[in-house]
């Protein structure tokens, strides 16, 4: 991939600083010994926020929706889960394993999904999503069934090099999520810079577009799959060693919906979106604790309201306001920050409009 | 040969019910291109404004399946009002997010137990007994399904075919600049469509509520279902929907007797994922 060529956009170079520097003080957290909770709860926005930068990658960058995420989720958690409880291998070697298995099971899902078109497509994931939670929950001598899977160890050497950091195991797996989060991150941002990332916009712009301009729609498809269903398997990964617990009902849509909607609320597209959208709302429902169960009561109309509204979340709310302040200061040439092809926020998959839906 | 016809019956009655439901689906598809995931919650609704009427206002069961039928018609109109008309020029996930939205504040809001709570309600069978033909043994309850969703089925072909209004449908569903171009109101139509697909939900549920128990998931699972369905009959098909609905429901009710009644639902979906493998347009193309 060409990293190094004049693509790359100012919202790289920016965040060239930006970013290093968040991880840097983000690190530094567990020094002031919060408590265990707080850390958890730093923890789980991480693991979601990874699970949110997969699904950013097919549908903020190529504009297609997949549902099955969380199955995917899912394949990373059990993999880890399975080959760590019952064949004994150690984590740091289960997890690779897990990682590749969903980008393989990606690969193969979406062989036979992107023959469906539109709208086909997110329907025809959905149902395979639900295929996985059904084989997850259903396979007792594999996955535990519906008594799910118990006791899945930390890492090997995690509470020894928390020890040796002065540090308890929570503060291990806060920086180990972190270390994650921060890859997951790099990646992702390498690939939308590089000239594979730009293909991938390109194709949700319009895919016969996309394809007179040279670029292998399928070929660039599937390798967006790949990408996305990995980071997925990553995420659940860390998720099973965290958790310590698994069960069928994590692997099933409404986790899948729950991402979208921190996605929503973060900015689709963006590289700060999936963190920021993570963050706010996965808080909140910590807030909304009598609520838990029907949770969705808020976030229902939360989403219905975002794609009415605000459907490039926060991120477009603060690409619209940082316009208008640059428009007063410059003032004649006004000029909306949609024209600047490389920001991030600016083509939403608003662009695609009647092209996708013809 | 009985244990056949037993499941013959069994298939039959289940795939009226998918049929009802998946109909209402792909005629919004076809008109509004909506995939409209709360469909799911608009069944789950007629089927809670069923027992409610019948439980709560104590009519009969006629009266409560035509009070649900309108109830859930006069809320999708609306739901197309104020959300899925604004979004028509959206980008397409965008609609769909939204569906997603109203299908799990739907569910959220039905198990909330100020309203109705997450546990099981059970509707009494209008026509309690069996009828048996020659040991063939069948509820009045699934004779009731498999009549009623012929003659619902019938009237929404003669609606479709034979008035005016069902015509627009028809056109619009198969041009859309075409048919406002010959003056159809294509506004309303879009309103009329989704009433329509709301009522024929609300009366599947009314129907199947009396066998099955009434849940806040039971939109879910219906939901996938009917997907399932209209995407192997080709998204916007009338016919294919009511082919598909009796094929999903035959792969179920024999794939469950043959193989195994835990993994039914596997068998519908792994069905569905093998004939979009080799015809990802459906079994039914759409010609427009």
């Amino acid at each position: 991939m060409n990293v190094n060529g004049a693509k790359r956009g100012k919202g790289l170079s920016v965040g060239r600083v930006i970013w290093p520097a968040l991880f840097i003080l983000a690190a530094l957290v567990p020094l002031f010994s919060p408590s265990g909770y707080a850390l958890d709860i730093g923890v789980n926005i991480m693991i979601w926020a990874m699970l949110a930068y997969g699904l950013n990658v097919m549908l903020g960058f190529t504009g297609l929706l997949p549902l099955a995420h969380a199955g995917f989720f899912g394949i990373g958690a059990y993999t880890v889960g399975i080959l760590t409880l019952k064949v004994g291998w150690s984590f740091w070697l289960a997890w690779p394993v897990a990682v590749a298995l969903c980008a393989l099971v990606g690969l193969l899902l979406g062989l036979v999904a992107f023959r469906t078109k539109g709208d086909a497509f997110s329907i025809f994931t959905l149902g395979v999503g639900v295929i996985i939670m059904l084989v997850i929950n259903k396979w007792d001598a594999l996955t535990g069934g519906n008594d799910g899977l118990n006791g899945v160890m930390p890492p090997a050497g995690l509470e020894a090099f928390s020890k040796a950091l002065g540090l308890k195991l929570s503060s291990g797996f806060y920086l180990l999520a972190l270390v994650s989060l921060a890859v997951t991150v790099l990646v992702v941002a390498r690939a939308r810079y590089s000239t594979f990332g730009l293909s991938l916009i390109a194709i949700r712009g319009g895919e016969d577009l996309a394809r007179s301009a040279g670029i292998n729609v399928f070929t660039h498809k599937l390798r967006a799959m790949m990408l996305s269903t990995a980071i997925a398997g990553f995420a659940g990964g860390l998720y099973a060693v965290f958790v310590g617990f698994l069960g069928a009902a994590v692997t099933g849509p409404t986790t899948t919906f729950t991402v979208l909607l921190y996605l929503l609320v973060g900015g689709l597209g963006t590289l700060a979106g999936p963190l920021v959208g993570t963050a706010i709302i996965y808080s909140l429902t910590q807030t909304l604790k009598g609520l838990e169960d029907y949770q969705y009561i808020v976030f229902g109309p939360m989403l219905v309201l975002l794609v009415m509204f605000a459907p490039h979340g926060l991120a477009g709310l603060w690409a619209r306001l940082r316009a208008r302040l640059s428009a007063r200061r410059a003032a004649p040439p006004a000029q909306t920050p949609d024209q600047t092809p490389d920001q991030s926020p600016d083509q939403s998959p608003d662009q695609t409009k009647e092209v996708n839906r013809a | 040969m009985t244990i056949v016809l037993q499941q013959l019956f069994n298939a039959l009655a289940l795939g009226g019910v998918y049929a009802l439901v998946a109909l209402g689906l792909t005629l919004v598809y076809g008109v509004m291109r909506v995939p409209n995931f709360a469909h799911g919650g608009l069944y789950m609704l007629g089927a809670y404004l069923t027992y409610a009427s019948l439980d709560r206002l104590g009519v009969g069961y006629v009266p409560a399946l035509i009070i649900a039928a309108l109830g859930v018609a006069l809320l999708a109109a609306l739901l197309e009002r104020l959300i899925f008309y604004p979004l028509r020029d959206a980008p397409h996930v965008h609609p769909m997010i939204a569906a997603i939205g109203v299908l799990f504040f739907l569910e959220a809001l039905i198990s909330h137990p100020s309203v109705f709570g997450p546990d099981f309600k059970q509707i009494a069978e209008p026509l309690p007994g069996i009828l048996n033909l020659g040991g063939v043994t069948l509820t009045w309850q699934r004779l009731l399904i498999i009549v009623a969703s012929l003659l619902v089925m019938w009237g929404l072909n003669f609606f479709l075919k034979r008035t005016l209004t069902g015509a627009t449908i028809e056109a619009m569903s198969q041009n859309r600049e075409g048919a406002r171009m010959v003056g159809i109101n294509t506004n309303r139509v879009g309103m009329l469509t989704f009433a329509i697909s709301g009522a024929l939900a609300a009366v599947a549920a009314a129907l199947v509520a009396p066998i099955n128990a009434v849940t806040p998931a039971m939109g879910e699972v219906m939901n996938l279902k009917v997907f399932a369905i209209i995407i192997l009959g080709g998204m916007g098909s009338v016919p294919g929907a009511i082919v598909g609905a009796f094929l999903l429901a035959f792969t179920e009710v024999f794939g469950g007797f043959y193989i195994s009644l835990d993994f039914a639902d596997l068998i519908g979906f792994t069905m569905l994922v093998i004939v979009l493998a080799i015809r990802p347009q459906g079994l039914f193309q759409r010609g427009t």
